[in-house]
């Protein structure tokens, strides 16, 4: 091992606090230390030792040898494997035999390339640190000064002060001239108007009646079988669509609106008279659309009655208007009233009372 | 040379003047280029600029890498990817999924995971280095944070660096909605619940989004020119913009000897910083690549397409947006009211709209307000050891501490299966923790910050222990301490310890000045905060001092070495047995060598 001399720097000074101070204090020691400059520099094995320089390079070259083989094994694995194959690594589990392939022989080719230059940079490559100045990134006053002049120049050329009308309509039609653009955008990319906007969020398809007049029944989701009262057994549930939605305009966003959720309970465990005076004896219909930010509640537990929102744990009572026992949600979800039809099925008669899903502003 | 051949004669007067490149047809090119660029001088102020070494240093690094993996990724799948809601019928290889109704964008997607070879492995390289992005952004901001490298003239990187932040989350949320997947749909829908609680327009703004109802046919195709063109555009110029100004800033480094204000020490970029970042871009491609084939993320074809009333149980989103999922766990249903005619749906709109600009704000300003506390107007090129910035430390662990248990709180339900815990406890644990945890972790991290300050101190002072036990002649025992050596101690007394400041005399009584004396009065008040506790850096006289009282015990064991001398005579050699003959070289509780 050798030692160089320690390298002291030029300027050890600096700023106020970050490096030393020539004030000294009563007894003569210095208010601070002094910057001891660059440690001796320690050489490595391989700087002096050709034999050691040797192995670096050897190893350095076998990484990059196998990158190659990576890229090698890559493509015989594109077109060797089947897309069916699949096999099971340890602590993995059944995986494609193709894709994991892909992925350890690509990661073998960059890998090797990478660990490579990195071996090859601590081993071979000096490793003297180098000193560079920084400079103030102020400019001079010089320079600024005569960025300064320029600007003052061009405006005094450009009569910008004597002109004032040229400079406030500039200003102004520079401030308007984003408006068309803005104004394009915002206005056509989606509908604006309130009774669209407002009405959308509104009103679901239980709203309208079907296109022979009659009320809409519901439907199995996804079966899309209209339900019999007598089908639905104590404590059953039923996941609920209206009965046409398929040839409603957006299909999709009829469902986000208007999926409900159908339950049957004991009529004595209602705790409020208008729950069962909209449910038939026990079976109530919900909305389905939790009063949060809008996911399905899917979840329900039989013993507590509880409907539960598996997004952020939302909880509602269905033996009490489903009002919010637990999480964030605001408000309780809409009950849709339901009755039989003369065929024994189950009907929507009106749409829901109040609008389903999250709160907005005009929701009130 | 003379030459008499007629068709020299035709080429006398052709200009010779290109230098006789001797670096063969490399030297050719690189000299054709240079004739018509000048590059060669901005080549060689590049190659010889020099880069610092330290590992925190490679966490912008693997950002940077795991963007330009993105790109490369991310182009790739735009080749199989198709970004519409039109529905149709799968019909392609995966079993479970034929005869399904889907979007044209799960299908594909479901194609490229399926069909399309190496697709799967190139859709989750491209998620996996989405992670990767985004977690090495938050440490990498950690890093300038805690080391104080935001300050001057570094505050627009770091303004800039918080966009990037800001903008790699939306993006990544964006892309994680492409598919069009159960999982993804249930994003998107919880999204139009965030608009429409914005009061006023959230109706509006909602619609504007989506083209009219959720879900609509426009979100996917909309998401799709956001990710791959807005987004990544202006990720990419920011990054540029981001970089060029670490050139013109030159990177800071960490206190040591020979490190100053004035100066870089490090490694040149050639060759050695090529050859290591180069080489590192490598090993994270390389890791990324190596995690993707072994480890699956985002199955889409298990989620199966978007549903409306489907939903799956512990639905989450990627791991950087659960803080703010978190703040919608927390908020209490209470905050949604009805005042005016109008309904207020507070509940979601602090947690899903105003946290992340809130929280964007307060990272944002401090910066200056620490510069406006210190009134400090230097530039700083020497990073600070978080020990010595205490009260910026405790702010910083408090803001970390406030996002990871908004973040935890995100797993809730979670926690409550896990740990047979009532769920409604757990939340109401979490609303606490949120007000406590941030308080507790300033206080903690403050106070530990100080005594790691302290413990520099009687490094400095005393060396380091050796664990090494001296006797004395009349039986007592010491420690010996070995001194550090002035290369050891620069970076441990070599920092700035702020005072605080006091109000300017007479201020207060000026009646004329008011708002600025308040404002002069909030900044003494501050000043105090961030610097009533601190430790000052030991100074040479200190060091002496300890010197002069540490000198009886030192004298003390310089007679134990006499007596011992004295006692087995010359066949001792002048050495001690045991600890203390290590005493010729580093001496016990001793004065460090002054080189
Ligand atoms: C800059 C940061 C970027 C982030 C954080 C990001 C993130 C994501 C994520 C999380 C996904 C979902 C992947 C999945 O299916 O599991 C995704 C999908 C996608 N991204 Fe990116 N991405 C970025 C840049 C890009 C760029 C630059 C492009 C194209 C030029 C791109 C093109 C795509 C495409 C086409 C998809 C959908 C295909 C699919 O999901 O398989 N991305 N992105
Ligand atoms: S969406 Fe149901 S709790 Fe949030």
């Amino acid at each position: 091992m050798t030692i160089d001399q320690p390298r002291n720097d030029k300027d050890g000074a600096v700023s106020s606090h970050d490096g030393h101070s020539e004030v000294a204090t009563r007894d003569g020691a210095p208010a601070q230390f002094e910057n001891p400059g660059l440690p001796p520099h320690v050489h490595r094995a391989g700087d002096h030792d050709e034999k050691a320089a040797k192995r670096s390079e050897r190893q350095v070259a076998a990484l990059f040898t196998m990158s190659m083989l990576g890229t090698v094994l890559f493509i015989v694995s594109y077109f060797a494997i089947s897309a069916d194959d699949v096999v099971t690594l340890p602590l993995i589990g059944p995986m494609k035999a193709l894709h994991a392939a892909l992925g350890t022989t690509l990661a073998m080719s960059l890998l090797g390339i990478g660990l490579g230059a990195v071996h090859w940079a601590k081993t071979l490559m000096s490793d003297e640190e180098v000193v560079e100045e920084r400079h103030t990134l102020r400019s001079p006053d010089e320079a600024r000064d005569g960025a300064l002049k320029i600007l003052e120049e061009g405006a005094e050329s450009a009569q910008l002060k004597r002109r004032p009308l040229v400079k406030y309509t500039l200003g102004a039609s520079m401030g308007l001239f984003a408006l068309p653009l803005g104004l394009q955008l915002v206005g056509s990319l989606g509908p604006l108007r309130r009774s669209k906007v407002v009405g959308d969020l509104q009103t679901t398809l239980w709203d309208s009646k079907l296109p022979n007049g009659k009320p809409r029944r519901l439907m199995r989701d996804p079966d899309n079988t209209p339900i019999r009262l007598s089908d639905v057994t104590l404590g059953s549930v039923f996941h609920v669509l209206p009965e046409g939605i398929d040839e409603a305009a957006h299909p999709q966003n009829e469902k986000v609106k208007a999926s409900v959720i159908l339950v049957s309970l004991e009529e004595s465990v209602i705790k409020s008279a208008r729950e069962k005076a909209w449910g038939i004896g026990g079976v109530v219909a919900y909305s389905k659309i939790c009063t949060h930010v809008g996911c399905p509640v899917g979840l329900y537990e039989q013993q507590t009655h509880h409907l539960l929102c598996p997004c952020h744990q939302s909880t509602f009572d269905m033996t009490d208007d489903c009002k919010v026992v637990f999480g964030p949600a605001g408000h309780p979800l809409p009950q849709l009233k339901i009755s039989v039809d003369t065929e024994g099925y189950i009907v929507a008669d009106q749409g829901f009372k109040e609008p389903v899903g999250p709160s907005f502003w005009e929701r009130s | 040379m003379t030459t008499s051949r007629p068709a020299d004669d035709l080429r006398k007067d052709d200009k010779r003047d290109e230098p006789k490149g001797n670096g063969g047809p490399a030297g050719a090119i690189a000299n054709w280029v240079d004739e018509r660029t000048g590059a060669a001088k901005g080549a060689r102020f590049l190659m010889k600029k020099v880069f610092p070494d330290h590992w925190s240093f490679m966490l912008g690094e693997i950002a940077m890498y795991s963007l330009i993996i993105l790109l490369l990724t991310g182009t790739f799948l735009t080749f199989w990817f198709v970004p519409s809601m039109g529905e149709t019928v799968y019909n392609g290889s995966y079993v479970p999924l034929k005869g399904v109704q889907m979007s044209e964008a799960f299908k594909s997607t479901v194609n490229i995971s399926m069909d399309v070879r190496g697709g799967l492995l190139i859709r989750q390289i491209h998620h996996w280095a989405a992670l990767l992005f985004l977690v090495s952004i938050m440490l990498h901001m950690a890093r300038v944070f805690f080391t104080g490298a935001f300050r001057k003239p570094r505050e627009i990187n770091w303004i800039i660096g918080l966009l990037l932040f800001m903008l790699a989350m939306v993006e990544g949320f964006a892309g994680y909605s492409l598919p069009d997947d159960l999982l993804s749909g249930t994003g998107i829908r919880a999204a139009e619940g965030f608009m429409l609680s914005i009061p006023v327009i959230g109706s509006y703004v909602a619609s504007l989004v989506f083209g009219g109802g959720f879900p609509g046919e426009a979100i996917i195709p909309r998401l799709f020119t956001v990710h791959v063109l807005l987004l990544p555009a202006i990720i990419v110029g920011l990054f540029t913009a981001h970089i060029i100004l670490v050139m013109v800033h030159k990177h800071t480094q960490y206190p040591g000897p020979g490190r100053t204000n004035k100066n870089v020490v490090g490694f040149p970029l050639m060759p050695v910083y090529t050859a290591k970042a180069g080489g590192f871009f490598f090993i994270v491609f390389g890791v990324t690549a190596l995690i993707s084939g072994l480890v699956t993320i985002n199955p889409i074809w298990m989620y199966g397409p978007y549903e409306p009333t489907m939903v799956t149980a512990g639905s989450q989103p990627d791991w950087y947006m659960g803080f703010a999922d978190g703040a919608l766990r927390l908020l209490p249903g209470r905050l949604e009211f009805t005042l005016l005619e109008h309904t207020f749906v507070f509940n979601v709109f602090i947690g899903a709209i105003l946290l992340i600009p809130l929280m964007w704000t307060a990272m944002g300003i401090y910066p200056f307000l620490e510069k406006w506390v210190t009134g400090d107007n230097e530039e700083h090129h020497l990073l600070d050891r978080p020990r010595n910035a205490p009260t910026r430390t405790g702010i910083g662990m408090a803001f970390f501490v406030f996002y990871f248990v908004l973040f935890f709180a995100a797993g809730n339900d979670l926690m409550a299966i896990k740990l047979h815990l009532s769920i409604n406890d757990i939340t109401w644990a979490f609303r606490i923790l949120t007000f406590l945890g941030p308080v507790m972790a300033f206080w903690i991290t403050k106070r530990l910050c100080l005594s790691l300050q302290r413990r520099d101190r009687d490094l400095v002072l005393h060396g380091r222990e050796t664990g090494r036990i001296i006797r004395t002649a009349e039986g007592r025992f010491f420690e010996a301490h070995e001194p550090l050596n002035r290369y050891q101690r620069w970076p441990l007394v070599s920092f700035a310890s702020h005072a605080p400041v006091s109000l300017p005399a007479g201020i207060d009584r000026n009646g004329v000045r008011r708002r600025k004396a308040a404002a002069d009065k909030m900044r003494v008040r501050l000043s105090h905060f961030f610097f009533n506790d601190r430790i000052e850096p030991v100074t040479p006289a200190e060091l002496e001092a300890a010197h002069h009282h540490d000198e009886p015990v030192r004298e003390e064991i310089d007679h134990t070495v006499e007596e011992a001398r004295r006692l087995e005579g010359d066949d001792f050699g002048g050495k001690l047995h045991g600890g203390a003959e290590e005493l010729s070289s580093s001496s016990a509780y001793g004065h460090p060598d002054q080189r």
